[in-house]
């Protein structure tokens, strides 16, 4: 499992990839951003959450340095206890909200992925 | 292009209804055809604003169900679907129908039935519209709000208090509307002391679960005074999107449709936002009212919160904003809010807003999908 961003001819990356980047052109290549540490951008510790998500849920937006490339994710975080401004590194989770619970269709997309946890 | 006149309006009482959807939207629509004294047989188009009737529900296939309910076939019919942003994009397309000559009379009806629902269950379906990256992580359009929020106030070193202040407003604004979910005044501590909901934003900055439905009618302008003696034209009306995973924006505090489809609709009736004498904006949370401000032109970048410190928006302020109390104290009932916003905008400009009424002639109305994933901005003006 990585945390796969896509780069693009111009330079850009995204996170989440998507068929056809900021710049007109398709992707190029891939990144994992898991490699790397991330700043908090924001943060949030959401108290109602929807059916099968974790309550409280502590969210961020954190922003990778890829080479001097800046890339942002969102994301849950390990913790509350966070400040802007905080280093934080991804760390996996098999399973980031229950997806027999939610409106979505469980078999629509995968449910593990990164979680945020400070450095 | 033909110019499009709004000849007739309509909203039903906002709140926890024990109507279902056809029962809601038939409502509004019976109401706005009478407004404007025309028979439902007049219909060429009939189109519908709803979100997920099927979600929520289990009905689809309102618009045709709908037209016989009104006995309005064989009107050709149409379901706008723009998330929080379908009444806005049902004014679209109505103006476009319109405007186009496809039709000679439209009517626009939006509507949303939610309040069966848990708020979980409610805040799931909407939250259903986001990426799979936000979706796994249970990010809802809530604490997109409490993300964004945080940023602008630390950012722009603004006062909480300032968030809790367009509450306070609206809600003051919604105690006069008698369509209004709630009419109930709030004061600064009630806000700053209710349930923390996203971190730092609490209950009182959320608008609530919602059933209602509202209406529009449409013509050519030179047709309009055979049915109304005033009228509102549609001088400025467009759409635009942006990123649809939020974090991607360059700048979180800025909704890149909000700025393009304002941009495009004060050029189309070519004027400027100081122009502009009322507005209904999108306080889904209200934290958006500031970034709407802000991305309309009302306000420079960073400094919206300082207008409504300055009681600039209040109603006899020198921009009222959300005189119909908002979706904050109004109710925000998906498909129907953007319908609801221009039907506030028309009762303005007309003078027919009772108690909220203030001095205007051209009014702006704000209809924001998502978190600023698609809007549509809608200027009318008295005639």
């Amino acid at each position: 499992m990585t945390m796969e961003a896509y780069r693009y001819e111009d330079g850009s990356i995204t996170y989440p990839g998507h068929p056809v980047g900021p710049d007109g052109s398709e992707p190029v290549g891939t990144v994992d951003l898991s490699e790397y540490t991330a700043e908090v951008i924001t943060w949030t510790t959401s108290h109602a959450t929807p059916p099968g998500v974790r309550e409280p849920n502590h969210l961020a937006v954190v922003e990778f340095d890829v080479e001097g490339t800046p890339v942002r994710a969102i994301g849950q975080l390990t913790t509350g206890d966070v400040e802007t401004g905080d280093e934080v590194r991804p760390v996996h989770c098999e399973e980031l909200r229950d997806p027999g619970a939610g409106i979505r269709a469980a078999e629509s997309q995968a449910w593990d992925g990164y979680r945020f946890e400070p450095v | 292009m033909t110019d499009v006149a709004v000849i007739g309006a309509s909203m039903t009482q906002f709140g926890q209804r024990d109507a279902w959807i056809r029962e809601l939207l038939a409502d509004a629509a019976i109401d706005c055809l009478a407004d404007a004294a025309v028979e439902p047989h007049e219909l060429d188009h009939l189109y519908v604003a709803n979100m997920a009737s099927g979600e929520f529900e289990g009905q689809t296939g309102v618009p045709n169900a709908l037209a016989h309910d009104l006995a309005a076939t064989p009107a050709y019919t149409q379901r706008i679907d723009q998330t929080s942003a379908s009444g806005g994009g049902g004014i679209y397309a109505a103006w476009q129908s319109v405007a186009s000559g496809a039709s000679e009379m439209t009517l626009l009806v939006g509507g949303e039935k939610m309040t069966h629902r848990t708020t979980g269950e409610s805040t799931d379906v909407i939250a259903s519209l986001t990426h799979p990256v936000e979706y796994k992580h249970g990010v809802t359009l809530p604490s997109f709000a409490g993300l964004t929020a945080r940023h602008y106030l630390e950012r722009f070193d603004a006062p909480r208090e300032s968030l809790a202040k367009v509450a306070v407003k609206n809600h003051e604004n919604g105690a006069l509307n008698p369509h209004a979910q709630f009419r109930k005044e709030i004061d600064i501590e009630t806000a700053m002391e209710s349930p923390m909901i996203a971190d730092p934003l609490r209950l009182y900055d959320f608008c609530p679960v919602t059933d209602g439905a509202a209406a529009l009618l449409f013509c050519p302008a030179e047709r309009a005074r055979e049915y109304a003696d005033d009228y509102a034209v549609v001088s400025g009306v467009a759409g635009a999107t942006d990123t649809h995973v939020v974090h991607e924006r360059a700048d979180p505090t800025t909704m890149g449709a909000v700025v393009d489809s304002g941009e495009a609709a004060f050029s189309m009736a070519g004027l400027d936002p100081d122009d502009v004498d009322v507005a209904e904006l999108h306080d889904m949370f209200t934290i958006l009212e500031f970034l709407q401000m802000e991305g309309l032109g009302f306000a420079p970048k960073g400094e919206a919160w300082r207008e409504i410190e300055a009681g600039t928006t209040e109603l006899d302020g020198e921009l009222p904003i959300n005189t119909s109390g908002g979706l904050k104290s109004k109710g925000h009932p998906l498909g129907a809010t953007g319908v609801a916003q221009a039907y506030e905008i028309y009762e303005q400009v007309a003078g027919d807003a009772g108690e909220r009424s203030v001095d205007a002639d051209v009014g702006l109305a704000c209809n924001v999908g998502g978190f600023g994933n698609c809007v549509t901005t809608t200027i009318l003006e008295a005639r």
